[in-house]
């Protein structure tokens, strides 16, 4: 952990702000209009980790969705650098690999080796000969702890380093900004603690913005410099926390006394909107 | 920290990929011949023999008196002198399977050449989908039998009746289980496909077709099981030579172990093949073949 | 709200589509068999076949007559019969075969040696061997729906998740009602997707089976759909080869509707989907 200390300050991160400003999201699927986010607004600055929390089913997915481009708003702008993303005239964003996802049940292609996997983004840009890109591919795999695994399917190897893996192949596209979809939610929780600190250390190598969506409190104070607590549907900020405890973090962090005292200020917020989604009877997924 | 060393941990408890399809074959077969069950099917083979040759030839029980025997079968069948004409020794035999597995051939090959391309579009795009769906299925509940005498009034000859009968159950097995492989695929792959910079056509070419292709090998086993089940029925009714036309003649002229020899034959090149296609499947789908040797 | 709802589905842009789509197919169809006579050139295949005008004025005349409906009458006859026969011995076969190992072992590997013989290469040894026709139409039918409900009822019970059984068992659950009250209604599923299917194979079974052995004993208007067909195309009426066609299709159809319908009443449960 010695060499992180040397890494480059979060600040420097030039590339990568998120400016979500007052969207609105309507489903309209039986003619009953559902409002899943209600003018939300957030800033999310460059290098910066950002823990969406909220119950199950609030709409946070929703928003990252419409970041990513996957479906469109029905009112307000997002901004990516100053670029619209979306926004009046625009209603849904184009996918690219500027902004990368990482889902919720993972997405390595199965029939894909893990190398394979993790060349993909740089194979479609066709921009690079195959062996640099199978060179670079190997190099990160050996950064983040992967080399022997290279011809491994995903199927063959354990949940915990497919989500590496799944990591890897986003940061092979030097994307922007890594939408996280509650990764590491079917994992247990020790396995978790593991991948939380993999997941710092790629991030404190690779400087890049983090939207990240989560239910589980814990996993969002360790990991984030903020934490932006969702009402349940429909989805609007409800509470920012920041985290002061100072980067890079290690699991010394989760029994200090700030963490604690953090713990204490969110997790009122979270269970109230919980109970409220709960008696919604809101479907989890 | 120490999450080189917790990786390297992971990378050995997972199988390397010198695990060959061949070692995992032997290892499987070892600990069957182990198990009580090779054996409890020779008993079974046994009973069901023994009870077919008792029943005939020994007790000679009504209505089955009938049916040939098992000795005056196989002794038909590997007679160098056959009594009716037809065994392992005779050119004749090699004929009838030689001219069902072409007509097999020609009609699987043309249906899976049209009906997989077929069924990745329909799955793929929905406009396609809307328009070409509905009257796909209000052709496929006609039994494909009752295709027979339009296929004899529409083709001139008795040989490509029969073959687009076979041709026309392969079809629609496979274009059905494509279009339903498709829409099967976890829509995560695609958003991932197109996050990683994906067009339209990569996305296609990368996931669609791969994600699919467990779908399409249910699709072949199952459609080349219906083209025998055509292929015979065809033959019945039309056409010469073949396995089907040598049972139909076999009991038109009497000749009654015959039969049985078509049938025996037919059981045993109808799992051939379909054994063909499994191996090419899993063949094609080294990650499913070791996703699933994981799994027990 | 319902209602409304049914509605937009009837007037939607898919069905509107398929419509569309079918519509065209029929005037391609009707342009293909008159081609001949409107154009003087035959196009291929097409050229040959009757037209659809002239397939519905044919089944027009023969809605008055009975021995039409006669042949409807003995094919479901068949079809209820062979099923109903698979039905009863194939879903204790495939279950007992879940339920004791000795007897899977001793069975199942026959059982899937005579599978790939297609049922209808059955046909000549099966009217050597039962007494009357009708008897052999019915033990080829029954063959053609057997081997699926078993494979699919074996399958379905062997994949019943193991925490069900053991729940009931910490309940103080017997063999008995374990059996009845888990892994029946837990195959329950398996077994209506296994005789949706073996409907289908019946009906083909049952068409070929008519053509093949000449429409049964009773011959003529006994003879059900398949042989409708079969002696339409002897006695030169191409029109009613392609009624019986359509017949055929309309009866299978229904007969597959029925069972899933039958189905989703028997299991409610899988409706929350």
């Amino acid at each position: 952990m010695s060499a992180v200390m040397d890494e480059k300050p979060v600040q420097q991160v030039t590339k990568g702000a998120i400016k979500i400003d007052d969207v609105v999201k309507i489903y309209d699927p039986d003619g009953a209009a559902v409002m899943a986010v209600d003018h939300c607004s957030i800033d999310i600055p460059a290098g910066e980790i950002c823990m969406i929390v909220g119950p199950s089913g609030c709409g946070k997915t929703t928003l990252l969705n419409a970041i990513a481009g996957f479906h469109g708003i029905t009112s307000g702008s997002i901004h990516l650098d100053g670029e619209l993303l979306c926004g009046p005239g625009k209603p849904q964003a184009v996918p690219g690999s500027d902004r990368i996802v990482v889902f919720q049940n993972g997405a390595l292609f199965p029939w894909k080796t893990n190398l394979e996997n993790i060349a993909f983004g740089p194979m479609m840009a066709g921009k690079m000969s195959k062996a640099e890109i199978y060179d670079k591919a190997r190099g990160m795999m050996a950064d983040a702890g992967l080399s022997g695994t290279e011809n491994n399917y995903p199927g063959e190897v354990s949940s915990g380093l497919r989500r590496r893996v799944e990591i890897v192949r986003a940061l092979m596209n030097d994307p922007k900004v890594l939408l996280f979809d509650e990764p590491y939610r079917a994992l247990d929780s020790l396995t978790k603690s593991v991948m939380h600190e993999a997941l710092l250390e790629i991030y404190y190598r690779n400087k890049v913005t983090i939207f990240f969506i989560t239910h589980d409190l814990e996993e969002a104070i360790f990991l984030g410099h903020r934490l932006i607590i969702m009402s349940s549907r429909p989805c609007k900020p409800k509470k920012i926390v920041e985290v002061d405890i100072p980067h890079p973090r290690d699991y010394s962090a989760l029994t200090s006394t700030r963490f604690r005292e953090i713990m204490q200020e969110a997790k009122g917020v979270v269970n109230e909107e919980a109970q409220k989604a709960f008696d919604a009877g809101e479907k989890e997924g | 920290m120490s999450s080189t060393m917790k990786t390297a941990d992971v990378v050995t408890n997972t199988q390397g990929p010198e695990v060959s399809t061949l070692s995992l074959t032997m290892f499987r077969f070892a600990s069957w011949l182990k198990s009580p069950r090779p054996y409890l099917m020779m008993i079974g083979f046994a009973i069901v023999l023994g009870f077919w040759y008792l029943a005939v030839e020994v007790w000679k029980l009504p209505r089955f008196e009938d049916m040939p025997g098992l000795t005056e079968v196989f002794s038909e069948w590997f007679s160098k002198d056959p009594y009716y004409g037809l065994s392992i020794f005779t050119p004749e035999y090699y004929l009838h399977i030689g001219i069902s597995l072409r007509r097999i051939a020609y009609a699987f090959l043309l249906a899976t050449c049209l009906g997989v391309p077929l069924g990745l579009f329909l799955g793929w795009s929905k406009n396609f989908r809307e328009f070409i769906f509905p009257l796909f299925e209000v052709l496929r509940p006609i039994p494909i039998l009752a295709w027979v005498p339009l296929a004899i009034i529409m083709f001139a000859g008795s040989e490509s009746p029969v073959i687009f009968l076979t041709f026309l159950a392969s079809f629609f097995a496979t274009t059905l289980n494509t279009m339903l492989g498709v829409e099967s695929i976890d829509e995560s792959y695609s958003r991932a496909a197109s996050c990683l910079g994906a067009s339209r056509w990569q996305v296609f070419r990368h996931v669609v077709i791969p994600g699919a292709m467990p779908y399409i090998f249910t699709g072949l086993q199952i459609s080349i099981g219906v083209a025998w089940f055509s292929l015979v029925a065809g033959e019945m009714v039309s056409g010469q030579y073949g396995l089907g036309y040598l049972i139909n003649t076999a009991y038109m002229m009497i000749e009654y172990p015959k039969i049985i020899i078509g049938m025996i034959t037919l059981g045993i090149i109808g799992f051939a093949t379909s054994a063909m296609v499994r191996m090419l499947g899993d063949y094609l789908m080294q990650w499913r073949v070791r996703e699933l040797a994981l799994g027990d | 709200m319902k209602r409304s709802k049914f509605i937009d589905n009837l007037f939607s842009r898919a069905t509107l589509r398929g419509i569309t789509a079918i519509v065209i197919f029929v005037l391609i169809w009707e342009f293909g068999a008159r081609s001949e006579e409107l154009t003087g050139w035959r196009m291929p295949f097409l050229g040959l076949v009757p037209a659809p005008s002239a397939v519905a004025a044919s089944w027009a005349g023969l809605l008055g007559d009975p021995s039409y409906w006669q042949s409807w009458y003995m094919s479901f006859l068949r079809v209820f019969g062979g099923f109903t026969a698979a039905m009863l011995l194939g879903i204790p076969l495939g279950l007992f075969m879940a339920i004791n190992k000795t007897f899977h072992g001793l069975y199942f590997p026959t059982f899937e040696i005579m599978r790939p013989i297609p049922p209808l290469a059955w046909v000549p040894a099966s009217i050597i061997f039962w007494p009357t026709q009708e008897l052999s139409i019915a033990f080829v039918t029954f063959l053609g729906a057997f081997y699926t409900i078993v494979l699919n009822v074996l399958g379905g019970a062997k994949s019943i998740n193991k925490q069900y059984l053991q729940a009931a068992q910490s309940m103080g659950a017997s063999q008995w009602d374990i059996f009845r009250r888990i892994v029946l209604p837990a195959t329950l599923p398996s077994i209506v997707v296994g005789s949706a299917v073996g409907m289908g194979i019946t009906w083909e079974v049952v068409v070929a089976a008519e053509m093949i052995s000449g429409g049964g004993a009773s011959g003529g208007a006994g003879g059900g759909l398949g042989f409708f067909i079969w002696s339409s195309y002897v006695g030169g009426s191409y029109e009613q080869i392609v009624v019986g066609m359509i017949s055929i299709g309309i009866a299978g159809y229904f007969s597959s509707e029925l069972l899933r319908q039958l189905g989703g009443f028997f299991t409610p449960w899988l409706k929350t989907r």
